[in-house]
């Protein structure tokens, strides 16, 4: 077994029984990257840095000063601001920018050992679901189906972390969720995704989407990687306002593998016409194995989640619009040559033209024109009051005792890229119609693999939790991943 | 609170063609706040530095960067709230308004348009003769200043110099109750120097750290009544608003020259354009800026960055019960306490390190009459001669000038060798009693020295002595010979009486 297929628990255990060292590990995710082109995961590699940082990491180890993380190479997802380091969120826009600060998630894992290997690709500001949006091409799912060569998405906007960590390329990533992001291409590639309750993660340095609704998490092989990964990332800034101020537990510690007593809500409204047949088994064998494992097994209602993927497109571009606007040319980034007596319009303008792609100048747009004078209180505010009222369904099957959620992660598998090339947006917003509820309620949400497709492809379930109660979703999610026994990885084709 | 009983004032009227017109004008004031760092990162607010030294990554609207609110600017806008007896507002957010310019980084400007911090108070702008407008103020918000653009550097290229960009700025918006020019301006100056005692401003209008935005109106006799009574704006006329008057003389000038520009307008059959206008001082003229067609649609909304404000009533009290005195009961606590005139008790109170000053100086002297005259009159008058100095420079301390008073009081000294006393305080320094004692400057009050003085006097001046006795009015002659003899130092109260009697002996 090579040590990049490692997961993060098991590098920590043989880092620490001194059975490898951190720059051993790190090189043999450094070859991995080196063959992955075809995948297009690594946008900036940081070999020079990732090995200084190896280094460092294996002092520390020798020292007995190894938090967790220590030694660990990862991935960071573009959106992510690293000082020194090209920094674009996949945009052309950013055309050069090299950041002159640390994000807070990037420092902390740094103070924590890791290694950084590169930064990884994604949907152009994070705008997408299958990672065919970005200024560097689409990444290539490391699956492939049984029938067919066709290369699939990895899902998005994290479909650079999703494919590297499901190729092995590293030993997990970082990545951003804002309707999705994290959990949608986990479940695509067969790899374990966290978004945390909003606000356990600070937002500092990282490029803003939607910042109501941002929140990075860790992508990682295992649901204990996660709790791994998920703690280093964790706590309070006082850099971010809406960070929180509460203690961050040792998620690791709170998976007994006890679930007995819980009560798993199954909501019927995520019964959408047309689920394909794999997902339906899929969700009914999942909430099976809870049952299995002691939980209770209750039918809920979510009644507004109809109209959350609708509120969720009025609220994310409307503060995508103006988060956007500071991408003027002006101080940094892409600036378009200008002509002849242009003035400061025609410069805006061109610049904006030029570098953000159709994606990101469709959400602008669509932004744009739910704030403006006349149309605010029918998009803007009543997408606000739905937001309120989605919020709501949450806290009150909680309230009745629901412990978790279970729902299926995605509409479907993996699709091929530019299957969707001439579809209606729209179409492609249905992918996040599992996940995008869990944002507006800035509820923590984990995705795992449970089991693969007819064409043998990953799907995955997503588990709902209680606001700050990562600790207990980890748990659920780790007797759901025991009792799956997923394995499977995707055969070496690139 | 003493409130000083006043009269309203009777509105400006203007003379057309077609009868009278009355002007309604209300004002948005921007104050930049006094603190050390900028409303949401920890820059400096430093005026005058190389310019873009002063912006955090956040200032420059650098991507990831996120605000944190800046707690002694919200402190400093509850002082002024509080200044002003203004509702404070527990609980206010922050709005992005959002609009495109090179000299603003991130592309909006963070404001309070839903729920600021500051709700309705009120202002008694006093004009003189015991006649007084309250203006009511409608709110106070906190926003961020932008930075500056300056275009005139280069042929091709315009510069952007951030230092300001990210300023804590309050805008203080007042009701429609202005209703004259010089209101306006005594509006501004009372503003002003409200802020200035509180601290929350130094309302240097030179720098632009207080400068005003002034929507005008005309309308006929009644309407603005009618507007009072019902509080609906129809009955009012469209507004302009003149934007960015940082002087109070620019202030009067623009808002008479938009009244007779609108009332022209109006008699000629036309209508009034709702839109923003600049003045003009050389040309002595407002020009269109926007109209309200092209005015910018500034997508408002909730600056998701940050979380509303929450403050609690105790911090607001304490900030509160920490409050300087301010200018209107400092003023009725002069003219109480120490028998000061109206106008001087104005003078005085003008500035807080004017009455600050006064204060010192009657502790020193004992009589705040005395005081006053001292500090208005000679103090004022010497400063402004050495080079306009602040009174802050003063090279007479207040005790000193107490101890010049104390001597004229005690009948040490006469007023007129105070006055020598005083110079030579003020360019040479030292303790008025030691040098009085040093100099020999003191008065004479033995009689005895006065009547030897004047007997000699007499005895030479025979003719004048006949004349003077006719004519009681020469006595002054001889009043002014034993001064002479004495070389001052005589008390004139004395000499006086002793002129007399021997005259008329």
């Amino acid at each position: 077994m090579s040590l990049n297929s490692l997961t993060i628990a098991e590098a920590r255990a043989k880092l620490r029984a001194k059975e490898i060292t951190a720059p051993e590990l790190t090189e043999a995710c450094l070859s991995a990257i080196e063959g992955s082109g075809a995948i297009n995961a690594f946008v900036h590699k940081t070999a020079d840095l990732a090995r200084e940082q190896a280094a460092a990491a294996q002092g520390r180890i020798e020292a007995g000063d190894a938090p967790d993380m220590c030694g660990i190479p990862m991935g960071i997802k573009d959106l992510f601001c690293t000082k020194g380091v090209p920094s674009q969120a996949a945009s052309g826009i950013l055309n050069g920018f090299t950041p002159e600060y640390e994000s807070t998630i990037s420092q902390k894992l740094f103070d924590a050992g890791t290694v950084m290997l590169g930064k990884l690709n994604m949907d152009e500001f994070a705008m997408g679901s299958s990672n065919e949006t970005s200024v560097y091409g689409n990444v290539v799912n490391p699956w492939r189906s049984k029938t067919s060569n066709a290369d699939l998405t990895p899902g998005g906007s994290s479909g650079g972390s999703s494919a590297a960590v499901a190729a092995d390329l590293c030993l997990a990533a970082t990545g951003t969720d804002t309707g999705g992001s994290i959990r949608q291409p986990a479940a695509l590639t067969g790899t374990v995704g966290l978004k945390p309750t909003y606000g356990r993660c600070s937002r500092w340095g990282v490029v803003a989407f939607a910042s109501s609704l941002d929140q990075a998490g860790p992508m990682t092989k295992t649901v204990r990687d996660a709790a791994i990964l998920g703690r280093a990332m964790m706590g309070h800034d006082a850099k971010d306002s809406t960070s929180v101020d509460m203690p961050v537990p040792d998620f690791e510690a709170m998976l007994t593998g006890d679930i007995r007593g819980q009560s798993i809500g199954i909501p019927k409204e995520y019964r959408m016409d047309g689920m394909p047949e794999d997902i339906a088994k899929l969700w009914a064998e999942g909430a099976d194995m809870l049952r299995d494992a002691g939980a209770k097994i209750v039918d809920i209602s979510l009644p507004h989640t109809k109209y959350a993927l609708p509120a969720y497109y009025v609220i994310a571009p409307a503060e995508a619009s103006s988060n956007l606007a500071r991408y003027d040319g002006v101080r940094f980034g892409h600036r378009a040559a200008l002509a002849q007596g242009d003035g400061i319009t025609e410069m805006y303008e061109k610049t904006r033209a030029e570098g953000f792609g159709p994606e990101v100048k469709r959400r602008i747009m669509i932004g744009t024109y739910v704030l403006s004078a006349g149309f605010y209180d029918a998009y803007y505010n009543r997408a606000r009051r739905v937001r309120t009222l989605i919020k709501k369904d949450f806290e009150d099957v909680f309230a009745q005792g629901i412990d978790a959620i279970l729902t299926p992660a995605t509409p479907s598998a993996a699709f091929p890229l530019g299957q969707m090339a001439d579809a209606d947006p729209v179409e492609m917003y249905l992918n996040d119609v599992f996940t995008v509820t869990v944002n507006l309620a800035g509820l923590p949400g984990v995705a795992l693999p449970t089991g693969l497709d007819a064409e043998g492809l990953p799907l995955g379930l997503q588990l709902i939790g209680k606001p700050w109660e990562e600790g207990a979703l980890l748990n659920t999610a780790q007797v759901l991943e025991d009792a799956a026994g997923f394995v499977s990885k995707p055969g070496k084709w690139w | 609170m003493l409130d000083t009983a006043h009269t309203t004032p009777t509105p400006k009227t203007y003379a057309g063609a077609t009868g009278d017109w009355e002007i309604v004008i209300g004002m948005e004031v921007h104050a930049q706040v006094s603190t050390r760092s900028k409303l949401f990162s920890g820059a400096s607010t430093l005026f005058g530095a190389e310019p873009n030294s002063n912006v955090a990554f956040v200032d420059a609207g650098m991507p990831g960067m996120l605000p944190v609110i800046n707690e002694e600017c919200v402190a400093q806008a509850v002082r002024t709230g509080l200044g002003l007896k203004a509702e404070i507002n527990l609980t206010s957010a922050f709005d992005r308004k959002n609009y495109f310019y090179p000299d603003l980084p991130q592309g909006y400007q963070i404001s309070q348009l839903y729920h600021p911090i500051v709700g309705e108070g009120e202002v008694l702008v006093e004009l003189g003769d015991g006649a007084a407008r309250l203006v009511r103020i409608e709110r106070i918000h906190l926003e961020q200043d932008a930075g500056k653009s300056i275009h005139d550097m280069d042929p091709n290229m315009s510069f952007v110099d951030l230092n300001r960009t990210g300023v804590a700025l309050m805008e203080i918006v007042s009701r429609p109750d202005i209703r004259s020019p010089e209101e306006a301006a005594a509006y501004v100056v009372k503003l002003r120097q409200i802020l200035r005692y509180l601290g929350t401003c130094d309302g240097n209008m030179q720098n632009g750290n207080l400068r005003a935005d002034v929507n005008v109106s005309v309308c006929r006799p009644g309407q603005y009544e009618k507007y009072q009574e019902s509080q609906d704006f129809s009955h009012l006329g469209t507004r302009c608003e003149i934007k960015n008057m940082n002087s109070m003389r620019f202030i009067q000038a623009a808002i008479e020259v938009e009244a007779k520009r609108q009332i022209a307008i109006i008699e000629d059959g036309g209508e009034i354009d709702q839109e923003t206008r600049l003045y003009d001082p050389d040309k002595n003229e407002t020009r269109s800026m926007r109209s309200k067609e092209e005015a910018h649609d500034y997508r408002y909304f909730p600056d998701p960055d940050l979380l509303p404000l929450e403050i609690e009533q105790d911090w607001v009290d304490a900030l509160g019960a920490a409050l300087p005195e301010l200018p209107d009961a400092k003023k009725a606590r002069f003219i109480g306490d120490y028998g000061l005139s109206d106008y001087d008790a104005s003078v005085l109170t003008a500035e807080a390190e004017n009455a600050a000053y006064f204060e010192a100086a009657v502790e020193a002297a004992g009589d705040g009459k005395l005081a006053a005259n001292w500090v208005i009159n000679d103090l004022f008058g010497a400063l402004k001669n050495d080079g306009d100095k602040d009174i802050t420079e003063s090279p007479v301390t207040p005790a000193q000038l107490g101890g010049i008073i104390k001597l004229i009081k005690s009948d040490v000294i006469s007023g007129k060798i105070a006055k020598d006393l005083f110079e030579i305080v003020y360019n040479e320094g030292g303790e008025p009693a030691e040098i009085v004692e040093a100099r020999g400057m003191k008065q004479v009050t033995d009689t005895g020295a006065i009547e030897a003085a004047l007997n000699e006097i007499i005895a030479a001046n025979p003719a004048q002595v006949e004349k003077a006795k006719e004519n009681p009015k020469l006595a002054g002659w001889f009043v002014g010979q034993v001064m002479k003899a004495t070389g001052g130092k005589a008390n004139p109260k004395a000499v006086n009486e002793l002129v007399a009697k021997k005259l008329a002996g």
